[in-house]
């Protein structure tokens, strides 16, 4: 065609438009961690890590109760959603086809997709409003609401990649279909279910209204998980929104440990993942 | 499997694992519908004492007990919109790039980026927002807005750097990368066949890109929409943070406003009886918004048969997952 360079030509610029937009989105990526860390690094010390908060104007506070409360809350939330999740995801995995089946998957998706804030609502009227209190119980109870649907997909994916004749072999030698589950399918799965895991830990562990509207906050040591709980995000928007610059300081340095977590979770996920997909 | 349940089998003593197992998963959608009960049950009293007239009144009143959702909605539709109008460009145009054009070295460290993007907590992006967009918008593109623009109803000043335009560029941000990420997987379905054959009849790239990839994946590429619509009518702490939080309808972009998401998360912590009955009555209504945002799309997504995902991440898990089980 006599026209071909004239067609090309007119590609350059919508082919340099999808390569901007994909510049920007990585600039705006890098702007973002480069804000944290120049504006968090300097107020990390090991005593901002350790310390309890201190009122407006008293140097020296910290983050340590938030830290804790947060590391409760989310392995709160862990323990009941792992099991319930796994659980039914061996569920989705042994009978695929079953109406039950094809519903809790949808059910999962459309989990997934509703709004933390809801979760928080939800959590709020079942048991805040109930008992009168705010406590480090409920917000572990809506993180765990939380991390579910994440564990329950990708368990069942999981699950599934074991291939089929290892439990047929495992049946043909006379186990039952609990033990070839419990001995051989979710051992086999348990690194990938793990990722799993992973990701649904570091989504929760970034969650703010969930816990806002569950744990409420404090600025004293967890000591029981009955009573309200600081965390780190709660932490973060407090001080953030507040007019106090020591404040506003000390919500970047808490905002640097969050994402510092958070990605680290985050990469050591995708890193197993593209290793395990290499050796395919 | 079916077919090897020999009798034997069930007699094997399986107990109460099975049960245990099916409980499980029964769980999972009583807890959806649940969460729909409760919140119901708690936004009862304000949904009994104002009916749809909470959808268009205006007035927002809790010394006199008065409420309506009118500014909030308002708000939600203005600042979820306008995301979606800038993020979807440019996540689509991300797509294209990680799925079509970007050699292979580049194309995993970018994607693996565009996940991080996702991945950041939404109140980092508040904080972000709050400290270093607030303040240029503030006296960069607002000022220069409002004094070049600012005949135009929509752009009126004064620009004070909380607004619903701020707003609107934090949730670009936020759903820009469940854009790029589905969009591209679902590009990445496309059969190589299809490609080939453009080439083959001299088509260019770019040719080749809106005239097979495009059409081939437009379904997944509006659920990948629809899903990131989803998500920013449902945020709630960056947008509480930048957006101002005045509970009025919003005049102008330039002008602070209120979301659903934000009026809740602002004034919750103070409200009690009817007050707090509202605003659960406030996000019953984001529930079933999002729902129905969701069911559209992942049904559209479905449709494709590329994905079957519930959000971003988990749908790499399984399309990965798939080719690897395969290979």
């Amino acid at each position: 065609m006599p026209d071909k360079k004239w067609r090309q030509i007119k590609s350059i610029v919508p082919e340099a438009v999808c390569c901007l937009s994909a510049l920007l989105a990585i600039t705006v990526l890098f702007l973002i961690l480069y804000y944290i860390f120049l504006r968090g690094a300097g107020v990390i010390t090991p005593s901002f890590l350790t310390a309890l908060p201190t009122p407006v104007g008293v140097p020296g506070g910290g983050i340590g109760n938030a830290l804790l409360g947060s590391l409760v809350m989310v392995a709160l939330g862990a323990l009941l959603a792992v099991p319930c999740g796994v659980a039914a995801a061996v569920y989705l995995d042994q009978n695929p086809q079953s109406s039950l089946a094809a519903a809790t998957r949808f059910a999962a998706r459309v989990l997934s997709g509703v709004p933390s804030l809801i979760i928080g609502l939800f959590v709020f009227t079942l048991l805040v409003l109930r008992t009168g209190r705010y406590s480090a119980l409920a917000g572990g109870i809506a993180l765990a609401v939380m991390m579910l649907p994440v564990i329950v997909l990708t368990a069942e994916e999981m699950l599934r990649l074991v291939p089929n004749s290892w439990r047929e072999a495992s049946l043909a030698l006379g186990a039952s279909k609990k033990q070839t589950v419990l001995r051989l399918v979710l051992p086999a799965a348990a690194a990938g279910i793990a990722v799993g895991v992973m990701l649904a830990v570091a989504l929760a562990a970034g969650q703010t209204a969930p816990v806002l509207l569950t744990a409420l906050s404090s600025v004293f040591w967890p000591e029981n998980l009955l009573q309200p709980t600081a965390s780190l995000p709660v932490l973060i928007y407090t001080y953030a929104i507040s007019p106090f610059t020591d404040w506003q300081q000390q919500a970047w340095g808490a905002a640097l440990v969050l994402v510092v977590m958070v990605l680290l979770l985050n990469m050591t996920a995708q890193l197993f993942i593209a290793v395990r997909n290499r050796r395919g | 499997m079916e077919q090897m349940e020999g009798a034997a089998h069930k007699r094997n003593g399986e107990g109460v694992f099975p049960y245990l197992t099916a409980a499980a998963a029964a769980g999972l959608l009583l807890l959806v519908g649940a969460i729909f009960l409760v919140v119901l049950w708690g936004a009862w009293p304000a949904l009994k004492a104002f009916g749809p007239a909470f959808l268009f009144s205006t007035v927002w009143d809790p010394a006199a007990d008065i409420y309506g959702a009118a500014p909030a909605i308002l708000g939600t539709v203005i600042t979820s919109l306008l995301a979606l109008v800038l993020a979807g460009p440019l996540g689509v145009g991300t797509a294209i790039f990680l799925s079509e054009m970007a050699p292979p070295w580049l194309k995993k460290p970018v994607s693996f980026m565009v996940e991080l993007l996702a991945a950041v907590p939404s109140v980092v992006y508040g904080v972000w927002g709050i400290f270093v967009l607030v303040p240029w918008m503030r006296t960069g593109p607002g000022l220069f807005l409002e004094s070049r623009l600012g005949f135009l109803p929509f752009f009126q000043g004064p620009s004070i750097g909380v607004s619903v335009l701020t707003a609107g560029l934090v949730l670009t941000i936020m759903i820009l990368p469940t854009i790029a990420a589905i969009s591209r997987e679902v590009m990445r379905a496309v059969p190589q066949d299809l490609r080939e054959g453009m080439f083959a009849l001299g088509a260019t790239r770019w040719e080749m890109i809106t005239r097979v990839v495009l059409p081939v994946s437009r379904t997944g590429i509006s659920g990948a929409l629809l899903l990131a619509l989803g998500r920013a009518i449902g945020e709630a702490m960056a947008v509480t943070m930048v957006i101002g939080n005045a509970n009025v309808i919003p005049r102008s972009l330039l002008a602070p406003a209120q979301t659903a998401a934000s009026q809740v998360v602002n004034e919750f912590p103070e409200a009690f009886g009817l007050h707090l009955s509202s605003l659960l009555l406030l996000g019953l209504l984001l529930f079933i918004i999002t729902l129905l945002i969701n069911l559209t799309a992942v049904w559209l997504v479905y449709r494709t048969g590329q994905w079957s995902g519930g959000s971003g991440r988990p749908a790499r898990l399984r399309v990965k997952g798939r080719v690897a089980g395969h290979a």
